[in-house]
């Protein structure tokens, strides 16, 4: 069973947000890391490896400092990676990757494409339900489960309020949520391999498209948020404090 | 009177949820400016008294979509049907709420349609140039983005609770018009096997005006019927802090955070939080944070509105106490 | 010359960080008070590669360099110090002298099953009168056919009693001195091997400290380490690479206290300021970090000589007194610099400072230290 997995590298969740002079966001000195949800997607690609044996590719679209997390995910235990590395695609929207991703992943061989549900920077959470839609396989996201036998699989999908259980055939797009498994740590022997497995990066030139997809979005202006600030403590006996607070909530506040 | 603005009408159990509540009326309040129409859309089996209702709320056209094939959403179904109407009607935009449907849903439909999307919105705004304009929160709430999408239709998910919901008018009459569901058999290799909804009377997380929450302070899985009986007192959600959830004593789907839930409700009471940026990331829009910790240094104080320093074991019941004279 | 460490390394520190970060710290204050041996995180090391980095993969090993397990050993110490002398001890005390000493037999029987972390590891050296001075060594090895006799005790055991396979040493012609010193394998459970009292200690509390007695221990003949004689210096060897470890543990144990003092200090608000904006604070904290600093790069030097097969004997020594002192001092600030809330078990400082201490005594005190850096310069003139 092949399986390839969308991973992003995204800024490690306890990086300070600045912008930079020309209003982006600053990514200077911030420690990079694999976005946390695609790492459940990876372990969940290395446990079905694991049972069906087959290969674990790590498709990525990303910049000079990307390598180092796909390199992680091959210490994990991944076979190998591609990258797509282009100019352009620094303007890319969540269309562009997704079209770019699909175009990698057409040319090797897969059963299952596997990805986060979500990315922590962007937080789009769009671009692997895209890649399904562009390879034209169905998808299920948000996956707490995923039991998977010759020709289908049988995932267990969050819903507001509960859980659905959805059997679809094989090839499709699962997106991982936070539970469905406990992504390994890559070990020391793992470590030491990974430098020697292939990790081909490819230009859109490579992939075959004869000029870059056009992105559908306008420009992103940011902004950060404004400091939200310490308010009231309220002072005194537990009982009167509490007397205090409801007081304020319900007149000050007036939100109860 | 083509174009306008499409909700997609999310609902359950023949109750329309109140995210689509809330996007009709905001739609309505940049359609009447733009002099647009605003168009509910509802897809679904027996759905007529939905159709209905969503009409109530100030929709100038129902479509209505009643088919078999649609009782359980699914994504290849729901995306052939909406793509198919969508390309008929050409809307400007088509407006879903960020609920488990509408993620699922938007990209999939943004990508067969050809166009971008903007995702988890908390913020919609009417735009000269692209019609409209949003905003949504990325690097866990650090940082926001506004964008505006340049292909039509444009397709977005906007928070609940990011606007307020409006009030039925009986008096108010939508043209209702169905439409046939298109629907070929890939789009059903997606089979939907078992639902199972939690039992619980509570509102769902990320819908609910008031929070309650609970982190490492609260020492144990026992301790949490205090914000249970809390909750219950005002009809709020029980959530919960990473560590709570790492600890073992809540489920995962009540974690409120960057790797959890992100809410954004009227009232959000932190008990023995400690207010890790994570956490922060999860909670920060809420429009009124109350901290209760018994350490006077907690990093919550630093951005809770008001906050008690104390026992929340002390606190917390006479604050149910209190909230319960209120009714 | 070059001060990035290489993709691998940093992988492996974020590895090794990841790890004992959602695993070691969560439970580091409880195992220190309840003295605790993290067996469970020691199998987990096992499983993770740490238990024989620097030994190649014939053996079990990872075959990496020194400096990862420098890394490996200050990451880990950097949130539990008790986990990071478990592993070191383990490693650098019993692994390595028959990594480096054994035949292709005892490598094959013993130093496998140590690397890959199916066994712990200890070295038994010290005893009550013989700490600094191995000429005290009262043990006896008394050679009877094929088998050695050995009897005696051995006192501070670092994985005592948890370890599988020891190194131990005893006297076998006291005429001689430290040359008539032979080191030994043995195992647990062999008949009169047990275990006397476990030290009840001031910091590194959940690592196993155990006396180690010997009554008519038979052992077979091809347990010897080395020849006989060659004890005391596969003792001072070992040692020498040991330090290795222990200035990596102290360097860990600094920077944790440091990392804490920092966050603190931008949390606490005292006249109205942060401690962070008070230029008193600020000083130490600049002292702190600079002091890790040069600790940090005589601990990684130290690791390139032993790597590169140059001698360490007087750069782990250099690396060991310095960094055991800072950590010393860097603990000491960090306490004062949390107040009162430092001197009580609510924040992990205390813990740190205890921690510390044993840092400038165990593998050689810091006068021994000296003592073996002035033998070094004095020879080079």
């Amino acid at each position: 069973m092949n399986i390839a997995v969308c991973l992003k590298q995204t800024f490690d969740t306890e990086a300070k947000i600045s912008l930079n002079s020309s209003g982006k966001i600053d990514d200077a000195n911030v420690t990079r890391c694999i976005n946390p949800y695609d790492e459940y997607a990876v372990e969940a690609g290395l446990k079905l490896k694991e049972k069906f044996g087959g290969e674990v590719t790590i498709v990525s679209v990303g910049g000079e400092k990307t390598p180092e997390s796909m390199r992680t995910a091959l210490a994990m235990g991944a076979d190998k990676g591609i990258l797509i590395k282009d100019p352009v695609l620094e303007q890319a929207d969540e269309w562009v990757v997704a079209e770019v991703l699909a175009k990698a992943i057409s040319q090797i061989p897969y059963d299952i494409i596997l990805s986060g549900r979500i990315a922590v920077d962007d937080q789009s959470a769009q671009v692997a339900i895209r890649v399904a839609e562009a390879l034209g396989l169905p998808s299920v996201s948000t996956v707490l489960a995923l039991e998977v036998e010759e020709n289908k699989a049988v995932a267990t999908r969050e819903i507001d309020g509960g859980t659905e259980v959805i059997e679809v055939p094989l090839p499709a797009v699962f997106t991982a949520q936070k539970g469905l498994n406990e992504p390994r740590y890559p070990n020391m022997m793992g470590i030491m391999k990974a430098k020697n497995k292939e990790l081909k990066v490819l230009s859109l030139n490579d992939l075959g498209f004869a000029e870059a997809p056009a992105r559908k979005s306008g420009e992103a202006v940011y902004s950060l948020p404004g400091a939200r600030k310490a308010g009231i403590k309220i002072q005194g006996e537990p009982a009167d404090s509490v007397r205090e607070l409801v007081r304020l909530l319900s007149e000050e506040a007036k939100v109860i | 009177m083509a174009k306008g603005i499409w909700i997609f009408i999310e609902h359950h159990d023949g109750l329309i949820r109140k995210v689509s509540l809330e996007l009709l009326r905001q739609a309505k309040i940049i359609a009447e400016a733009s002099g647009d129409p605003v168009t509910a859309v509802v897809l679904g089996k027996n759905i007529s008294s939905v159709a209905e209702t969503a009409g109530t709320y100030g929709a100038d056209k129902v479509i209505i979509v009643d088919d078999e094939k649609l009782g359980d959403y699914t994504t290849g179904a729901y995306t052939s049907v909406l793509n198919k109407l969508a390309r008929d009607e050409e809307p400007l935009a088509i407006l879903l709420g960020n609920t488990a449907i509408g993620k699922d849903l938007a990209p999939r439909l943004a990508h067969r349609l050809g166009v971008g999307m903007a995702s988890d919105c908390i913020g919609m705004e009417a735009d000269e140039k692209d019609f409209l304009k949003f905003k949504r929160p990325i690097y866990g709430g650090k940082a926001f983005c506004e964008l505006t999408l340049t292909e039509k239709p444009i397709v977005a998910t906007i928070r609940p609770n990011t606007f307020p919901s409006g009030a039925p008018d009986a008096a108010w009459k939508a043209e209702i018009v169905k439409a046939d569901a298109v629907i070929n058999a890939d789009d059903l290799r997606a089979i939907v096997k078992e639902v199972a909804l939690a039992a619980s009377l509570r509102p769902e997380l990320i819908e609910a005006d008031i929070i309650i929450s609970g982190g490492r302070g609260m020492k144990g899985p026992e301790n949490f019927v205090l914000l249970e009986e809390c909750a219950d007192s005002i009809g709020a959600a029980v959530g919960a802090s990473r560590a709570a959830v790492d600890a073992g004593w809540r489920e995962q789907k009540f974690q409120v955070g960057q790797t959890g839930k992100t809410v954004s409700p009227t009232l959000y009471i932190a008990c023995g939080i400690s207010g890790a940026i994570q956490h922060l990331a999860g909670m920060g829009s809420s429009k009124v944070i109350v901290a209760i910790n018994k350490d006077p240094d907690a990093n919550i104080f630093n951005l809770a509105d008001y906050g008690i320093v104390g026992d929340l074991f002390e606190i917390v019941p006479l604050l149910t106490e209190e909230l319960k004279k209120l009714r | 010359m070059n001060f990035d460490l290489t993709e691998d390394h940093v992988m492996m520190r974020k590895m090794v960080r990841d790890f004992a970060e959602a695993e070691v710290q969560p439970g580091a204050e409880e195992r220190d008070e309840h003295e605790e041996f993290p067996a469970e995180l020691w199998k987990k090391c096992g499983q993770l590669g740490l238990a024989g980095i620097t030994f190649p993969e014939e053996y079990g090993g990872v075959g990496a360099d020194y400096l990862s397990y420098g890394i490996t050993i200050e990451e880990l110490s950097r949130v539990d110090a008790s986990l990071g002398v478990t592993v070191s001890a383990h490693s650098s005390l019993c692994a390595n002298p028959i990594y480096l000493f054994g035949t292709e037999e005892q490598k094959k029987k013993y130093l496998i099953p140590l690397a890959t972390g199916e066994k712990l590891g200890a070295l038994g050296l010290t005893e009550s009168m013989a700490g600094s001075d191995s000429k005290g060594t009262r043990t006896t090895a008394v050679r009877e056919g094929d088998e050695y006799v050995i009897n005696g005790s051995k006192l501070f055991i670092t994985n005592g009693y948890y370890a599988d396979t020891y190194v131990i040493t005893a006297q076998m012609d006291k005429s001689k001195g430290t040359r008539g010193i032979a080191a030994f394998i043995i195992e647990k459970g062999m008949p009169g091997f047990t275990f006397g009292k476990k030290e009840k200690k001031m910091g590194i509390r959940s690592s196993s400290t155990y006396e180690l007695v010997f009554e008519n221990l038979r052992i077979p003949a091809e347990n010897l380490l080395g020849q006989e004689g060659q004890g005391f210096k596969i003792a001072m060897v070992t040692l020498d690479y040991g330090r290795i470890g222990i200035a990596s543990q102290a360097l860990g144990i600094a920077q944790g206290a440091y990392e804490q003092a920092l966050k603190y200090s931008k949390e606490r608000v005292q006249f109205d300021k942060t401690l962070a904006e008070m230029e008193v604070i600020q000083f130490k904290l600049a002292d702190m970090a600079t002091e890790i600093e040069a600790a940090r790069l005589l601990v990684y030097q130290a690791c390139h000589m032993a790597t590169n097969k140059r001698p360490v004997s007087k750069y782990a020594a250099m690396a060991k007194v310095y960094a055991s002192e800072v950590a010393n001092r860097v603990t000491t600030q960090a306490v004062q610099i949390f107040g009162g809330y430092g001197y009580t078990r609510e924040y992990p400082v205390e813990r740190m400072m205890r921690d510390a201490k044993i840092t400038e005594i165990y593998e050689g005190t810091s006068e021994i230290q000296r003592i073996v850096i002035a033998a070094n310069i004095l020879k080079e003139v």
